[in-house]
């Protein structure tokens, strides 16, 4: 039944591989006013690869997306793509990395120079996909431009991913199983299980039995991290059928619940998908690879978490610094009795001495962070200023945004095991993180609690538990 | 002359600051509660104070009798065995109250105003009558009892209106009497009997009750959330007379004025206080410290870079760095308010470590 293609047994290290970064935004909904100009929002597929892109258009990521793409928000210092770039550079046999998403090239142009002078030895290109074709559509339509240079294997990686990406290991035992697909999985709880793509593998052997996308029932708890590794003699046919599959029949849409909405929402109602046979990996291939294919889980115990919405970006920024922390990069703020670690601070920031920073505080470009002013578990993006006294925790401070005199500005700390950035307070769901977009300016001695304030408002009294629009 | 002050019992309204301290001794603008009183007292001459207790606190004792001396004022202790109302208190001291034939002050004990004795005793004695009760306006005199006056008199009272419906007067009972001796004689023994509801009607029948207009301000401070609008009306009014005990306004902290501080408190740098804030004995505020609207009881202490309004910080209690208290928050007797922490209308028992956020109002046992 198993078919294994015969193919050269080589060294791992020295096999040809390429990487996609998947950098699509989430999302099919079209943006009412896209500052984008007419088109998608770019999806970046991975070429040995990056995915660069989510689903659609980041709506989720509001309202940080509304003026940043969100392959390009900050976390911990860097560009979030730019976390995945790092782990591909540490592939010795990495021969370009191709970056697929939905968004105008412009968006990726000064990233692409910047990570060119930065990581030398990885060419990056940004293939631009002008209709959603769904993340393994992408790869497809893309095939040739990524199976240039005849590269054996490609990994691919979801943008929208934070995590220490193993990407050695993962080739490791690829090479060990000699391996068609290797799929990376992390244990999440029973309860947040659902909401992922289940693995169900052999323990012994690690190979992926069964895979379902967002399941009704427990399956499992070992789940899909988004990154993976495929023999390109695997993938493309397994995507061709695919297309074919869908070709003499229409896609199954599972019966919509309050936990798969979203997805179900998605399928069923974006024309342009039907139209244009958006093949997702999650829900079209990579089952059929469980059934069929030399496919293997490796399963990671490090860090792991999604960066859906606005206020994950809060959780994947202490993720980052404390990866950062522990391999002693130097990036990193040097600790003190006002600097608890980790702290990033951006050399062009200002940042008194007698302000207190730490722990996982990110601080961006030309930010100002005044005397006795107080950051922990927050992001302070460029040109943001924290004046004296003021108290900023697990909050992001959108770029130009301005926190006054004694103001305090403050979510809620979340588990550490929590996959989710809203809380229920009162019995109503809020969001865990503040989050002030762009050019907020929140008045001295105003507390902001538990909101998501949108661009350009001026908070002028005490908001709790509320959107600002 | 001679006074009683209707203390009562353990001032359950106050708490939680009434759970290690009686509410006499509670201070309020840096002085005992009942210190206010009696020194007002013994400025006009009073020289037998008694205060009607339902229980009595040893404390309570030890604290007053280093006032008896350095006012020259005697003061009783008349403690219920049980509770006898506003008016079986005055019976219960007759022994003291009636020694002489002269008329004797009776006032609650929650009150805060600038009290009027000696214009209220000139008063008393130019009408004649049997009692003067002092009442002060107010804007909403249906949450009240309403004093009315004879037709055609400015001070002789006609009736009592308990929480009219209809407007019949803005002028309220403000818990300060002078009385003549015989009103003891409509007051029975051992009975629990209300001053306001059987005595007075009493004496208004005979036509023997006058008011007396109480100029400024007027406060019950019985609760947290009075007792702090009591401290703004006071400091106004202490503003008003340019009273020494505030902190001049040139000084580089003060925002607002209002500004009270102990001269044995440590303000640090950078902080803006006020307006409406005092600061206790040995009270220490760290830097970069925004206040408004609070008391700091002695011995407490205020963190770098907290912010603090409308709240009351018990003794040798601390409010951590960025903390932020608002809302009407108690903190009892030594509590701790940990570093960042929000607290929001939140009523604190002593000796509690607070560790995480209060965001609604809420007590903290």
């Amino acid at each position: 039944m198993l078919q294994v293609p015969v193919r050269e047994k080589s060294n791992g290290a020295g096999k040809a591989t390429k990487a996609v970064i998947l950098v699509r935004i989430q999302s099919h909904f079209s943006l009412a006013s896209s500052s984008r100009g007419p088109h998608r929002p770019p999806e970046l597929t991975p070429f040995r690869i990056l995915q660069v892109g989510g689903p659609s258009r980041g709506t989720r990521f509001r309202p940080l997306s509304l003026d940043a793409p969100k392959p390009l928000f900050d976390v911990a210092g860097h560009p979030i793509v730019w976390h995945c770039l790092t782990a591909i550079a540490k592939v010795p046999s990495i021969q370009e990395v191709c970056m697929i998403g939905y968004y105008d090239e412009t968006v990726f142009k000064d990233f692409i120079k910047e990570a060119a002078s930065e990581f030398p030895n990885l060419p990056i290109k940004y293939l631009r996909e002008y209709q959603a074709l769904g993340t393994a559509g992408g790869l497809y339509h893309f095939r040739d431009a990524i199976l240039k240079g005849r590269p054996e294997r490609i990994f691919v990686l979801n943008s929208d991913v934070c995590c220490s990406f193993p990407l050695n290991d993962m080739a490791k035992l690829f090479d060990d199983r000699d391996a068609e697909a290797v799929i990376l999985g992390t244990r999440v709880s029973e309860d947040a299980a659902t909401n992922f793509g289940c693995i169900v593998s052999d323990q012994h052997s690690r190979r992926v039995l069964h895979y379902v996308e967002k399941p009704e029932s427990h399956i499992s708890n070992l789940i899909n991290c988004g990154v993976y590794l495929f023999s390109v003699d695997a993938i493309f046919p397994s995507i061709k059928s695919a297309i074919k599959r869908r070709a003499d029949r229409p896609r199954l849409v599972s019966y919509p619940s309050s936990d798969n909405l979203e997805s179900s929402f998605i399928a069923d109602n974006d024309d342009d998908e039907r139209k244009n046979e958006i093949i997702r990996l999650e829900q079209d291939i990579l089952s059929d690879l469980a059934d069929s294919k030399q496919f293997f889980v490796h399963e990671t115990k490090d860090f792991w978490r999604q960066i859906k919405t606005a206020g994950s970006a809060v959780p994947a920024n202490a993720l980052y610094l404390q990866k950062a922390l522990q391999t002693g990069s130097k990036e990193l703020a040097q600790p003190s009795a006002n600097i608890l670690p980790p702290v990033f601070i951006h050399p062009s920031a200002h940042v008194d001495p007698t302000a207190k920073l730490g722990p996982n505080v990110s601080i961006g470009p030309r930010a100002t962070i005044g005397a006795g002013a107080r950051v922990k578990e927050s992001i302070v993006l460029e040109d943001a200023e924290i004046k004296h006294d003021a108290c900023v925790l697990y909050s992001i401070v959108g770029w130009n945004s301005r926190v006054g005199a004694w103001a305090r500005v403050e979510g809620t700390p979340t588990p550490v095991t929590s996959h989710t950035t809203s809380i229920v307070k009162n019995g109503v769901k809020v969001q865990s993180i503040t989050i002030l977009g762009k050019e907020v300016g929140v008045g001295d001695e105003v507390r902001v609690q538990n909101c998501v304030c949108l661009p350009y408002k001026e908070l002028k009294r005490d908001v709790a538990n509320e959107v600002i629009m | 002359m001679k006074a009683l002050i209707l203390v009562g019992g353990f001032g359950t309204r106050l708490r939680p600051l009434t759970l290690t301290m009686p509410k006499p001794l509670v201070e309020f603008a840096n002085k005992p509660m009942i210190l206010h009183q009696i020194e007002a007292l013994a400025a006009v001459g009073v020289t037998d104070v008694v205060l009607a207790v339902n229980y009595r606190p040893e404390i309570m004792e030890r604290v007053l009798k280093e006032y008896e001396t350095e006012l020259g004022v005697k003061i009783h202790f008349s403690l219920e065995s049980e509770p006898l109302g506003t008016a079986g208190p005055l019976k219960l001291a007759e022994g003291i109250l009636a020694k002489d034939d002269s008329p004797f002050f009776v006032l609650n004990s929650d009150i805060t105003c600038d009290f009027p004795f000696k214009q209220l005793a000139e008063f008393h004695k130019s009408h004649g009558d049997e009692g003067t009760i002092v009442v002060t306006k107010v804007e909403e005199p249906s949450k009240y009892g309403v004093i009315v006056h004879k037709p055609n008199h400015p001070s002789r009272i006609d009736r009592f209106v308990e929480k009219p419906v209809e407007f019949v007067g803005n002028r309220i009972n403000a818990g300060l009497y002078m009385l003549n001796v015989s009103v003891l004689d409509r007051i029975e023994k051992n009975r629990p009997t209300s001053i306001e509801q059987e005595t007075f009607p009493a004496v208004v029948k005979d036509g023997l009750l006058h008011s007396f207009d109480l100029d400024g301000f007027w406060m019950d401070i019985g609760q947290p959330k009075d007792y702090l609008t009591g401290t703004c009306l006071y400091l106004s009014s202490l503003t008003k007379k340019n009273s020494k005990l505030l902190c001049s306004p040139s000084e580089s902290f003060v925002h607002g004025g209002n500004v009270m501080v102990d001269k044995s408190a440590k303000i640090g740098k950078n902080c803006r206080i006020g307006p409406n804030v005092i600061i206790g004995k040995d009270v220490v505020v760290g830097d970069g410290v925004r206040l408004q609207r609070c008391t700091l009881l002695p011995g407490s202490k205020v963190k770098d870079h907290a912010w603090i309004k409308s709240a009351i910080v018990g003794w040798n209690s601390s409010v951590g760095k960025w903390a932020r208290l608002e809302n009407v928050t108690v903190l009892g007797d030594d509590v701790t308010i940990g570093d960042e922490i929000y607290v929001n209308g939140g009523s604190i028992l002593p000796h509690k470590s607070i560790k995480v956020n209060v965001d609604v109002p809420a007590i903290i046992m």
